[in-house]
């Protein structure tokens, strides 16, 4: 199971990053959620959803092997982590998130909040 | 604890460039709750009587309320306000996106800008860091262009408003323009930004806000979004937004069509919401957090080019596509752009562009004045007269400054077609045959203005229904009797409080007028949020409190402020108009009186409009008047 987008159904809002923040730290902060919102304005004209499709780049990367799969979700171990942060550059999308109120790297844990959240359909589970 | 608040108000003077935070006092909160209600008490507290617009004393202030930012629909709205240089009187405007959330996220609820910079500069605010920094590359640049360069050179995480060329010459109907398409248009507090030789405000916030239950208000947000996807309107009302009401207007001969000459436009189904769907709409772009966007990102060509452009929403539709009569929605979308790049209000451009127009038709003006040949429906003149608005040359200093100023320079009876009321342009609504909208724009506390009351629905079909409603039942066309002008005071005092509800507690309105969103999700949205109950009732009684305290205020600025500046421009009361279903229908001077009485006394105030002690004193107001 992994996130997919449905890049031409989003409208900008964010709703997603709320959700995400509230169940995944608790707190009402998009610059703690683990996608990204990315508006191509005034050209092209179009929002791009940027989220983890658990690729596993930012596993192969890591020099201490802090991130494992664990049922099919890449996750960071936050005692082995060095914050090298090797990882958040080899994220193809852009989606392993750091923040200066939170130690480690962060990135999606495949919640589903967001999917939920998403007024329109742009964020859909995909399973493969 | 101020749950839901950022807790702080940053004030910055320009003169010298000083910041403080300062805690945001408890006592602002519990009577003015926020938004609206924090500009409207601090324009009145903080600005010397009697000052300049264009004065260091003049001050801007930008505020959030307890919802913005937080996890519930439509809640990422801000609002604006100073002493306007258009009116002399309170001035505001609500400004959606993105950029109230992010600067409650930095940590302030509320920024008051004072003085003036040195020169061109930008205000950057992170978090705690605030910095006014040089912008003599960006001035000059349109809003558009400049925005897009400043997310360039500081990042795409910013949240940016702007002023365009004709905020920095001070066209009195200058805006401030956010996310590529939304504007904080009224009002010219663009203009005053541009007096104070800011560009843009640049916010980025990484901070959290404090919920009062924050499970329950995930809880009761997921509700609040499911309720508002089972709404006809849902699918019905947003496919396109404002401009679905296009045909409801015209239909009931309410279009302002080539200067409020007539009220419905033969070309309406060119301009419609139907044709941005089909012809120009690229995606639907949404402020934070709303399920329901109404804005429409567009791409469309024209003879003179191809533009990107957010909208046409109704109101530009009405003052471009019918008030300057251009012919097709890529001609709308192409002025609308135009209006975007060089920071000019769609709504009051739209009026003085129509204004200009007609003095051209009836020799007013010559080809000279202009420098070119002009008419009505042309969209190369509709574009020149923006451009010598924006740059004031020619013929264009004297209109940006308003159609009030500009018909006092021109005379010759212009004054007739000046449509406005305090100096604000008249907006998309005609009403001649419509007397409760129309005591709704005279009374208005900023001047001729639509947001602060929407009784259209009530004038033409005698009930409140929502707006999604109204389309979907749609107008005859058929020639309308002449309508009863009696008993309109209750429903247009119910409409001016219920509009600032939203805007104090920094949410949009249209869940509610458009779909029919109950308010009292609202109820139990805010006392999770903030832990702070208050009825629906509580919050219209600060809604009642603003509207007292923004006349008083008026009242304070204006010398002779009364009852004269109540009435509608000549042409509503003389000349009948031309075509459709209100052809013929003019309202009398009698009948406006007659409006007028019926709510000054509803209101509390005296026969010459002005608040008593004693209606100030009942809604708390003993420190005011």
């Amino acid at each position: 199971m992994q996130l997919r987008a449905i890049h031409e159904n989003c409208s900008g809002c964010r709703t997603c990053l709320l959700a995400c923040s509230i169940v995944n730290f608790r707190e009402t902060n998009p610059a703690k959620s683990v996608l990204r919102i990315e508006g191509l304005f005034p050209v092209p004209g179009v929002y791009r959803v940027q989220l983890c499709d658990q690729c596993g780049a930012c596993a192969e990367v890591c020099p201490v092997e802090a991130i494992s799969e664990i049922d099919g979700v890449y996750q960071v171990d936050k005692d082995l982590c060095t914050q090298c942060l090797e990882c958040v550059e080899a994220c193809p999308q852009g989606v392993m998130r750091t923040h200066p109120g939170v130690e480690t790297p962060f990135k999606c844990t495949l919640c589903l909040e967001c999917v939920e959240a998403c007024p329109r359909g742009a964020i859909l589970i995909a399973n493969c | 604890m101020l749950y839901g608040y950022a807790g702080q108000i940053l004030r910055v003077d320009l003169d010298g460039f000083t910041v403080e935070k300062q805690p945001l006092p408890e006592d602002l909160v519990d009577k003015y709750i926020g938004g609206r209600g924090f500009v409207a008490r601090l324009l009145y507290d903080l600005i010397p009587p009697g000052t300049d617009p264009y004065s260091s004393e003049n001050i801007v202030v930008i505020a959030a309320g307890p919802l913005s930012g937080h996890y519930l629909p439509g809640s990422g709205k801000t609002h604006f306000g100073t002493k306007s240089p258009a009116t002399g009187m309170y001035g505001d405007g609500n400004l959606g996106g993105h950029f109230g959330p992010a600067l409650k996220y930095a940590g302030y609820d509320v920024l008051i800008l004072s003085g003036k910079a040195s020169g061109p500069s930008y205000l950057l605010i992170e978090d705690d860091t605030v910095e006014l920094r040089d912008a003599s590359a960006y001035w000059g640049l349109g809003s558009i262009t400049v925005e897009e360069a400043m997310k360039q050179d500081l990042g795409q995480a910013y949240e940016i408003c702007t002023i365009g060329p004709a905020g920095e010459n001070l066209s009195r109907f200058a805006c401030i323009s956010h996310d590529f398409g939304r504007q904080c248009g009224r009002t010219g507090i663009g203009t005053v930004l541009g007096d104070k030789k800011i560009k843009a405000i640049a916010v980025k916030g990484t901070g959290g806000l404090p919920v009062y239950d924050l499970d329950g208000l995930y809880q009761a947000g997921k509700r609040a979004y499911r309720d508002i996807y089972a709404k006809p309107g849902f699918t019905g009302w947003q496919p396109e937004g404002t401009a679905g009401i296009t045909n409801f207007v015209n239909q009931v001969g309410a279009f302002p069509t080539r200067n409020f000459q007539t009220s419905s436009a033969e070309h309406y189904q060119q301009i419609n919401g139907r044709q941005i769907l089909e012809k120009i709409r690229i995606t639907d772009k949404g402020c934070f957090c709303c399920p329901i966007p109404c804005g429409k990102y567009s791409r469309a060509g024209t003879a003179l080019g191809t533009v990107n452009v957010e909208g046409p929403e109704f109101e530009t539709i009405s003052m471009f596509g019918g008030n300057c009569d251009l012919q097709t929605i890529e001609d709308v979308a192409y002025a609308n752009y135009i209006c975007d790049e060089l920071g000019l209000d769609t709504i009051s451009a739209g009026a003085v562009v129509g204004f200009a127009l007609e003095c051209h038709e009836k020799g007013l003006l010559s080809d000279e004045d202009f420098g070119r040949r002009v008419a009505f429906g042309d969209l190369p003149s509709v574009v020149h007269i923006l451009e010598l608005i924006a740059g004031r040359e020619k013929i264009g200093d004297a209109l940006a400054d308003g159609v009030r100023l500009a018909a006092e320079k021109i005379g010759q009876g212009s004054e007739r077609f000046a449509m406005h009321v305090k100096g604000l342009e008249w907006t998309g609504y005609e009403c001649r045959n419509a007397p409760g909208m129309m005591l709704a724009y005279l009374t208005a506390d900023v001047g001729a203005h639509h947001n602060r009351a929407w009784v259209l629905g009530q004038d033409v079909t005698g009930t409140d229904a929502d707006v999604h409603s109204l389309i979907q039942a749609g107008g005859s066309g058929e020639r309308l009797p002449k309508s009863d002008v009696r008993g309109k005071a209750a429903g247009v005092i119910a409409s001016q409080h219920l509009r600032p509800a939203f805007d104090v507690l920094g949410t949009c309105r249209l869940q509610m007028m458009e779909l029919g969103f109950e308010v009292e999700h609202y109820e139990e949205l805010l006392a999770l949020v903030t832990g702070r109950r208050k009825t629906w009732g509580n919050i219209l009684e600060v809604s009642e409190r603003i509207w007292h305290l923004t006349r008083a205020f008026s009242v304070r600025e204006i010398e002779g402020f009364g009852r004269h500046m109540d009435y509608p421009p000549p042409r509503l009361c003389h000349d009948p108009v031309q075509s459709g279903p209100n052809q013929g229908h003019c309202i009398s001077e009698r009948e406006i009186d007659i409006l007028l009485d019926e709510y000054y006394q509803a209101r509390g105030w005296d026969e010459n409009g002005l608040p008593t002690r004693e209606t100030l004193d009942r809604v708390g107001l003993s420190d005011v008047g």
